[in-house]
């Protein structure tokens, strides 16, 4: 009875939101808040970096995402919260074809990534893998890889072999991902053999040192400590000035802290979409506003 | 429904539990150990009593029994080297052939066959490793053998005569066969171990080689292969101790003749396959001390391959993996 009720609910609210998109998607407007950052820079927030259009996702015969549509901008953070298996995951791993790894798994819609639909039938997933880097919600470097190696790997996969760019790149990408005072004296110790939020940051470092145009992150920050996880929502900030970001998390007060824009999902749909401060702060959706405020999820 | 369960429950109420049972327990931990106990004193009996067989020899010949060449009962001069030598080669050969074929298998069936594919093909494998090695040896001598006399080695002689690899008269039984027939036995455990250290490569790896944007072959090469390299030779070191020990096919097709040759072309003779040819012609006691010297000699070095890809194969997959395979 319960159950089928939320079902209902969240199916008019799913209407309410399309409508919505159509005449205020935050991005449209001239930047504000957000946006303030970038401006600051002289690029202001408009060009759009994905445009997603009615999407669905499916795990066998479980769809994960329904009938998805939104844009996110380029050169900002964009949160996606919602409860477990609401389908952020899943909607991640589709802005980088990663999603159809999984054996079984379907996909419907369209994605356009700067104009170009990166389903389209002559694209070749690992390209768009090079433009889309992914850092997982476990740090994950190659255990048999020294830092060096580990940062290096994406470029030597694309056939860079000059050693003087490899080692710029590296350093680069170090820099970046705020490694490179720590580790600069032991280029060559395994990478395993740093700490948890260290490793994580290594992966940055590794997703960056390809310059892709996009950074997909899946719960960075849920297996570390507070103090890492500081050095990571810090580390996103300063990256969002080059890079798109879309961050998963389970952490609503690190979207509220650490992005500009906020999706809000539940059971697979888009509940609401828009500025992070307006999300968290006046919520349009009654069940935005009870995830928000932590009455439910 | 709620009366009915209420009064159940006020039923059950009155039913008072016993304290838990201290002897079956005690029985049980005792009547365990006991029994893994003795599978380890199996070893030490096993060893024990080689150890004593072979002390005669071992007092004769000393150290030239491991380096000496001539094998003669009837001066009852014994030197184990040919027996050696022709263990190891076949032994290397059989590693030459088996170990790309099943490590190209198990990448093949983890990373790549689609399930309806995978299932068959893992059965056939398993299969393979069922047929017992008399069947291989009589396959062998009368297959085989005609095969490699005819067609493959006179194939050898033409292209690569110029090694002393593939020099000296064509038999068909040869060291060569008998590595061949070895590397179809091991095949079976090297995929089946090497599979389940691929299988136990964490997804993880395998995805933060697709988010860089690698191929599958480059998922495979730097996030897979790389991974389990320690256990792929673990899994290969076992597949040695099999091949080792590997005795009545291989005195089938082997040649049985202790000589040392560098051509693989040229009979041999191993350990394992002189024990089971003469064991019942050892008529003194220096010949019959001897061959149990043999066997203590493959005793030592096949369980200390074993040891070894047991701590590679653990090092990788972990002791649970490990402890599945045995």
């Amino acid at each position: 009875m319960n159950a089928s009720l939320t079902v209902t609910q969240s199916k008019r609210e799913g209407a309410a939101v399309k409508t919505k998109e159509s005449q205020s998607l935050p991005l449209t407007r001239p930047a504000t808040p957000g946006g303030k950052e970038t401006t600051s820079r002289g690029t202001p927030v408009s060009e759009v970096a994905f445009e997603v259009d009615s999407l669905s996702c499916w795990f066998g015969q479980h769809q994960a995402v329904q009938d998805l549509s939104l844009q996110i901008p380029a050169k900002a953070v964009t949160a996606i919260i919602g409860p477990s298996g609401c389908g952020k995951s899943t909607f991640l791993r589709s802005l980088n074809r990663m999603h159809e790894l999984v054996r079984g798994s379907r996909l419907r819609g369209q994605i356009r990534l700067f104009g170009e639909n990166i389903y389209g039938p002559r694209i070749d997933p690992t390209l768009i893998r090079r433009r889309v880097g992914m850092v997982f919600q476990k740090s994950n470097p190659f255990p048999t890889m020294s830092i060096r190696e580990n940062v290096t790997v994406g470029l030597r996969l694309n056939g860079v072999r000059n050693h003087i760019a490899l080692e710029e790149r590296m350093e680069k990408a170090l820099r970046m991902a705020a490694l490179w005072e720590e580790v600069n004296e032991h280029l060559d110790r395994p990478g395993t053999s740093l700490s948890g939020g260290q490793q994580q940051r290594l992966c940055i470092a590794r997703a960056l040192a390809v310059q892709p145009d996009v950074l997909l992150m899946d719960e960075p920050a849920s297996a570390l400590d507070p103090i890492a996880t500081t050095k990571i929502e810090e580390l996103i900030q300063e990256l969002k000035k080059d890079y798109t970001i879309v961050i998963v998390t389970h952490n609503m007060q690190q979207a509220a802290r650490c992005s500009d824009y906020t999706a809000f999902f539940y059971m697979g749909r888009l509940i609401e979409y828009d500025k992070t401060d307006k999300v968290f702060t006046n919520p349009s959706n009654k069940q935005t506003e009870d995830y928000v405020t932590g009455r439910f999820g | 429904m709620a009366e009915t369960l209420t009064t159940t429950m006020g039923a059950t109420d009155d039913v008072q539990l016993a304290p838990p049972s201290k002897v079956g327990d005690r029985i049980f931990k005792w009547l365990a150990m006991v029994m893994g106990l003795s599978v380890g004193a199996l070893i030490v009996i096993v060893g024990f009593t080689l150890w004593r067989g072979a002390s005669m020899s071992v007092h004769h010949f000393g150290t030239g029994f491991l380096t000496g060449s001539k094998w003669d009962p009837v001066q009852e001069v014994f030197g184990a080297l040919p027996f050696i030598y022709g263990t190891l080669v076949s032994s290397l050969v059989a590693l030459v052939i088996a170990v790309p074929l099943s490590i190209a298998t198990a990448v093949f069936l983890t990373e790549l066959a689609p399930p309806r594919v995978r299932q068959p093909l893992v059965s056939v494998i398993e299969m393979l490793s069922a047929v017992p090695s008399v069947v291989f040896g009589l396959w062998g001598i009368f297959v085989l053998i005609s095969w490699l006399r005819v067609h493959l080695f006179p194939w050898l002689q033409k292209l690569f005569g110029f090694l002393p690899l593939f020099q000296g008269p064509n038999y068909g039984v040869s060291m060569l066969a008998a590595g061949i027939i070895i590397a179809i036995m091991i095949l079976p455990i090297i995929t089946s171990v090497s599979r389940e250290i691929l299988r136990s490569v964490p997804d993880l790896q395998r995805e933060a080689a697709y988010g860089l944007g690698a191929t599958r072959w480059e998922v495979t090469r730097i996030a897979v292969l790389s991974y389990a390299k320690r256990g792929l030779f673990g899994a290969v070191v076992l597949g040695l101790g099999r091949a080792l020990g590997e005795t009545m096919a291989v005195t089938m097709l082997i040649g049985n003749r202790p000589e040392i040759s560098t051509s693989l072309l040229a009979p041999g003779y191993t350990l394992a396959s002189v024990i089971a040819n003469e064991f019942s012609e050892a008529t003194t006691d220096l010949y019959l001390s001897a061959l149990f010297e043999i066997a203590l000699v493959l005793l030592g070095v096949t369980i200390l391959t074993n040891i070894l890809a047991q701590l590679l194969i653990a090092s990788t997959a972990g002791p649970k993996t490990s402890r599945a395979i045995q």
